[in-house]
């Protein structure tokens, strides 16, 4: 596992940091594009995004550093603040508040000494924590949810969510219900910036619920309609082509909906 | 008639390291892909629209009528985006399909951007979710070194570039026009339309932009024909779709099925409500969708039947409540998610927000009075049609909703000077007296 580029030793931003800044924004055919993740990157190396980190974005991108500050403050995953070494999310939007996600915020609080927001105070020997809560994060199935550093923490309780704590403060190793060891913030960052961490493979593929549909479909033999790749008729190929041919009409409808139709989606 | 399930999308989630090119090239995968690149792009397109697929974000647009959109003969380069930034309260689909099978959504992305005649590609995740992105940022890499993207793809001539964007929480941005604005490192503030981002979407250019789920169908449509895929579903919602069942259910979880599926079934394929509960309200398709109550158990899941129940279908996220859940608590704290996701780009959302989660904190906690029901309707009757984009419009979803079927509930709160529900019983853990 490699560490985050250090930084250089009068705290400013290392001549590493600023390659790898350029890097990202030349993904993009445009480079501002990359002023997201590049925003990532800073915080992956400073543990928050700093005056100092705001100049650089604009400076590279030729944007003032107005304009960087306003895209730092709408979004919440950056922090001016700097950020404990793990940062934990309790989901309290409603399904979760209502399984329990309330219960396990205020628990935390207690327990943690901390509020919405604040940081557990460096203490020799321990790790520290960032509590926040957080909004809907896509894994309704598994409520109670819980994010540590951005990885997934399922079916949580009160009572698991303070083993939980306790354990990451104390340095042991902790892994995701559905997901890998759990890295620092700032190494989890790096990868949000688009440097993978070798992670990958680690976890599973798909967690027990979302499993469930595909388990009754195969005990009951449930399945998509056999396809024509396995009949007979002809090739998938053969099959487009000939949908091809009905062309005209649709084209026809496609005009007079277009400009009705417009919508999200 | 199809099946009551049919995984396609899910069909390999449970293969032993499904998210890799390995295990998806050994189900079949990137075959479509070579169908695809012996198409005439056009053909594709049709193909997709004849399929009846209409897009899995929740909007329920034709999609290859959206891809129809695209001017070829507009100079500027096409892009393809994929919006993965799935956040509305109770959608878990997008997530589950990236992680289990990050391929599946690559090889829909490279036939796509074929079919529009994209040589860019980004997959715009929200930031949230970092092992989701790493899966997908392994199978973009998998499917550069195997050919299946980069230059000449196949000896096909045709080059594609794709480019995995991590996003940094914010809801609004799974608005189309925001989401191109963070992809261009700005505010996620939505854009006036028109023009439409199919003429000048990303930098200006013709951009097609569709949800994981439906570019992902792409392959299994390509692969198998658009009458396949029609064969499924009802006569104007065509195929399958995931459907996600959370809260007070047996067993929660991801149903792929055909479209027009009934609450009825999946909850009963799910185990029943959970155990010595019975079913009080629902989501059809998210937060932003109206709730509905067992009375609409035996509506299909279609497009067309929710609009008909007063709802829509949205992104097929079935919460499930039972009769220990608060609705008024539920709404309170759904409308203080808008308030904290309103981008303040528009007075009716940024204000509106505001006041509903004033007015209805004090129905909550029982010191408001029966006329803020009437003060409650009349600011949602300010928000919805008058918000800049359908953040507002879906604000006054729950509360609208709510008060039409538990108008009483929210009496209830007045005359007990407070929230009569103990929270403890609608946890998960209510057995263990919340531990």
């Amino acid at each position: 596992m490699t560490e985050a580029p250090p930084t250089t030793s009068d705290g400013g931003l290392s001549d590493e940091t600023f390659a790898e800044l350029h890097e990202i924004a030349a993904r993009y055919p445009e480079a501002r594009s990359g002023l997201l993740p590049m925003l990532h990157l800073l915080q992956s190396v400073q543990g928050r995004v700093t005056p100092e980190g705001i100049e650089a974005c604009a400076d590279i991108l030729g944007i003032s550093a107005a304009e960087v500050a306003g895209v730092v403050t709408f979004y919440t995953m950056y922090k001016r603040r700097p950020v404990g070494d793990y940062h934990v999310g309790v989901c309290t939007n409603t399904l979760c508040a209502v399984m329990g996600g309330d219960a396990i915020f205020e628990r935390l609080k207690e327990h943690l000494g901390i509020g919405n927001d604040e940081t557990t105070p460096e203490t020799p020997g321990q790790r520290s924590i960032t509590l926040e809560h957080v909004e809907c994060n896509a894994a309704c199935d598994y409520a109670p949810v819980m994010m540590v550093n951005w990885e997934f923490m399922d079916n949580m309780t009160p009572q698991s969510a303070t083993e939980l704590v306790d354990d990451l403060r104390e340095g042991k190793e902790i892994r995701s219900t559905r997901g890998p060891r759990i890295a620092t913030w700032r190494e989890v960052e790096r990868v949000l910036a688009g440097y993978p961490d070798g992670r990958v493979d680690e976890g599973p593929g798909a967690g027990p619920a979302s499993l469930v549909g595909l388990g009754i479909a195969r005990e009951r033999g449930w399945t998509a309609p056999a396809t024509h790749e396995q009949g007979p008729t002809g090739s998938p190929a053969d099959t487009a082509t000939e949908a091809a041919e009905q062309a005209d009409t649709s084209r026809a409808e496609t005009e007079t909906k277009q400009e009705e139709g417009h919508q999200d989606g | 008639m199809a099946d009551t399930l049919t995984p396609v999308l899910t069909a390999d989630w449970a293969d032993e390291q499904s998210w890799k090119l390995a295990t998806y090239e050994r189900n079949g995968g990137y075959r479509a892909l070579r169908t695809a690149l012996r198409m005439a792009p056009d053909d594709i397109i049709t193909a997709v629209k004849d399929s009846g697929l209409r897009g899995r974000g929740g909007a329920g647009f034709p999609t290859g009528m959206k891809w129809g959109f695209i001017p070829q003969d507009n100079p500027n380069p096409k892009y393809l985006v994929v919006n993965a930034d799935e956040s509305e309260p109770g959608t878990c689909k997008d997530i589950p399909l990236m992680m289990a099978s990050p391929h599946t959504l690559v090889e829909g992305v490279v036939i796509s951007s074929f079919a529009i005649r994209a040589n860019r590609a980004f997959i715009y995740i929200r930031g949230e979710v970092v092992h989701v992105v790493r899966r997908v940022q392994a199978a973009v890499a998998e499917a550069y070194a195997a050919g299946h993207l980069g230059r000449n793809i196949h000896g096909s001539g045709y080059d594609l570039d794709v480019v995995v964007h991590a996003g940094a929480g914010a809801y609004i941005c799974g608005e189309e026009t925001a989401l191109l604005e963070g992809l261009e490192g700005r505010r996620g503030q939505p854009r006036l339309r028109p023009p439409f981002p199919a003429v000048a979407g990303l930098y200006a250019s013709p951009t097609v932009i569709n949800n994981v789920e439906s570019i992902a169908s792409v392959p299994s449509i390509v692969g198998n024909g658009a009458e396949w895929f029609a064969s499924m579903g009802t006569e104007k919602s065509k195929g399958f779709g995931i459907f996600s069942l959370s809260g007070h259910v047996a067993n929660p979880g991801q149903y792929e099925a055909p479209l027009g599926v009934t609450l009825r079934t999946l909850i009963d394929l799910a185990g029943g409500v959970r155990h010595g509960h019975e079913l009080k309200f629902w989501t059809p398709g998210g937060s932003s969708t109206p709730i509905l109550t067992a009375e609409h158990l035996d509506v299909p899941l279609d497009f067309e039947a929710v609009a008909g129940a007063g709802s829509m279908l949205g992104t097929r996220a079935l919460q499930i409540f039972d009769e220990t859940t608060c609705v008024v608590r539920s709404v309170l704290r759904w409308t203080e998610f808008y308030k904290h996701e309103s981008c303040g780009k528009c007075t009716p959302c940024r204000e509106g927000t505001y006041w509903l989660v004033q007015v209805l904190t004090k129905l909550e906690n029982g010191t408001g009075q029966e006329k803020d029901l009437g003060v409650l309707l009349d600011q949602c009757d300010n928000i919805l049609g008058r918000a800049f984009c359908a953040l507002g419009d879906g604000a006054t979803s729950p509360i609208t909703s709510s008060i039409e079927y538990f108008r009483d509930e929210y009496l209830q709160h007045l005359t007990n000077g407070g929230c009569p529900f103990d929270p403890v019983a609608s946890t998960l853990f209510a057995a263990e007296g919340a531990r």
